[in-house]
Order: C-alpha cells, then structure tokens, then sequence
C-alpha cells in the first residue's frame, strides 16, 4: 500500500477575485492608478541622474556622449513621459499635503487650501532656483 | 492588526516614503524638464560642461543628491509595492515583492553612494 499523500490546507477567503482592471472605467481609480505608477518614473530618472552624474565625472568627451544619448528617439520618448508622470507625481502630492499636515496657528487650523498652496508656492520657487543655479553658467 | 507588531520597520518605510515624495516632488519636475527635454531638444543654450562639474564638486551638491535619490529610491520601493499588490491581486507574493522593492531600493542606494561619494 502506498503512503497516502496530503494536501496542505489553504484557507480560503470568501473574497471573490476582482478583474486585474478593475480600475479601469472610473476616473478616480484610474487617477488612483496612474499615480502608484508615477514611482517607477521618480525610480527611472534616479539612475538617469546617476548616468549623467558619472557623465560629468568622465570628462567632456562622456559628458557629449551621454547629450547625445539623451537625444536619442528612445530615450526622448522615455522622458517625455517620465516629464508627465513626474509631473503629476508632484501635483497629486501638494494636493494631499492638507490631509497629512494638520497646523495650527494659535488655536485656528489653517485652512487645507492654504497647505497646498503653500507647497505649490515652494515648488515654484525650489524649481526656479535649481534652475537658476544650473543655467547661470 | 498582527503586521504591525511583526513588522515593526513599517513607520520607518512610511516614513522614507513620504520624504522621497516630497523630494522627488519638489525638485525632479525641473531636472527632468531640463535634462530629460530641453537639453536634448536644443530649446536652451545648455549650461557648459565646467559649470556642471563645479556644482558637482561640491560635496553639498552631492550630498543633497544622494538624500534625493536614496529617499526617491525607497519612495519607489513602497509605491510600487502596493502597485503590484493591489493592481494586480498578488498579495501571496509578497516576500517576493518585498525583496525586490527594498532590495532594489538598497541596490540603488548603494550604487548612488558610489557614483555620487567618489566624484
């Protein structure tokens, strides 16, 4: 007689299996979406920064090689739509900062609007000096 | 909820999270439309190759750099993590997942270091 073999047990839950696009359809989950998806952009332009550090690290000749690399139709598309989910990264960002920062002046909460302007003003000017600062040379 | 006396690590990610959205939110907009755009495209008169090398001389510069894509890195990791638990239903998956995420985050990190450290 042969050993009789067993089966693990796998508890099943009583969750029926959602669609894998079950955001597709509905703008909010779609926004939802497209957002958890900017992250692998914000992970793409860090080695694309890295690229062009070491670029600059390896004379004027690498520093060349890599411009025209990011010329290159490929790469133009890649960061093209990296500019727009970065983009967007950073707008759905500001807007949820009144819901993760409750402040207080005195006894009065200050207003969610006033939150999120003031991270839409600081980017404004963060950009503009990191602009200023790369091309005044 | 037991995960949250499992893993006790779990502020921690929400925290580098959080500071990587907001690093990456703050200044990424503009490097991206500089050097992933303008630059490329010819739409400015780009800046010249000693003046990237004198910010890059400098270990603030550097320094701020390697913050910015540590934090950006992990910020990545905990996002995409619950892209693919969520958009795609593979919770079972998820040491898999977790490994890939933070190890990739960790790898980048590392790998930063050493192109941003040994300039």
């Amino acid at each position: 007689m042969t050993d009789p073999t067993y089966r693990e047990f796998h508890p099943r839950w009583l969750r029926p299996r959602m669609s894998t696009y079950w955001w597709l359809g509905k703008w909010p989950y779609v926004k939802f979406i497209l957002r958890e998806l900017s992250s692998i952009f914000v992970a793409w332009f860090v080695i694309y920064l890295l690229f062009l550090v070491r670029a600059v690290k390896g004379g004027e000749v690498a520093w060349s090689s890599f411009v025209a690399l990011s010329a290159h139709p490929v790469m133009l598309t890649v960061n093209v739509i990296a500019f727009f989910f970065i983009v967007f990264h950073a707008l759905t960002w500001f807007a949820v900062a009144p819901q993760a920062i409750v402040a207080h002046i005195g006894k009065k909460k200050v207003p969610a609007i006033l939150i999120a302007a003031s991270h839409y003003a600081a980017w404004l000017v963060v950009s503009a000096a990191l602009l200023w600062l790369l091309l005044r040379g | 909820m037991a995960t949250r006396r499992e893993r006790p690590i779990e502020p921690l990610l929400w925290l580098l999270f959080s500071a990587g959205g907001m690093a990456s939110a703050m200044l990424m907009p503009a490097l991206v439309l500089l050097f992933g755009l303008a630059l490329p495209l010819g739409w400015i008169a780009p800046p010249s190759y000693e003046h990237l090398r004198a910010i890059l001389a400098n270990p603030m510069t550097r320094l701020v750099l390697f913050g910015v894509c540590m934090l950006s890195l992990f910020h990545w990791a905990h996002r995409f993590k619950y892209t693919l638990y969520d958009g795609l239903q593979v919770q079972h998956l998820n040491e898999l997942i977790n490994t890939f995420c933070y190890g990739g985050a960790v790898v980048g990190t590392l790998l930063a270091g050493y192109v941003l450290l040994g300039f």
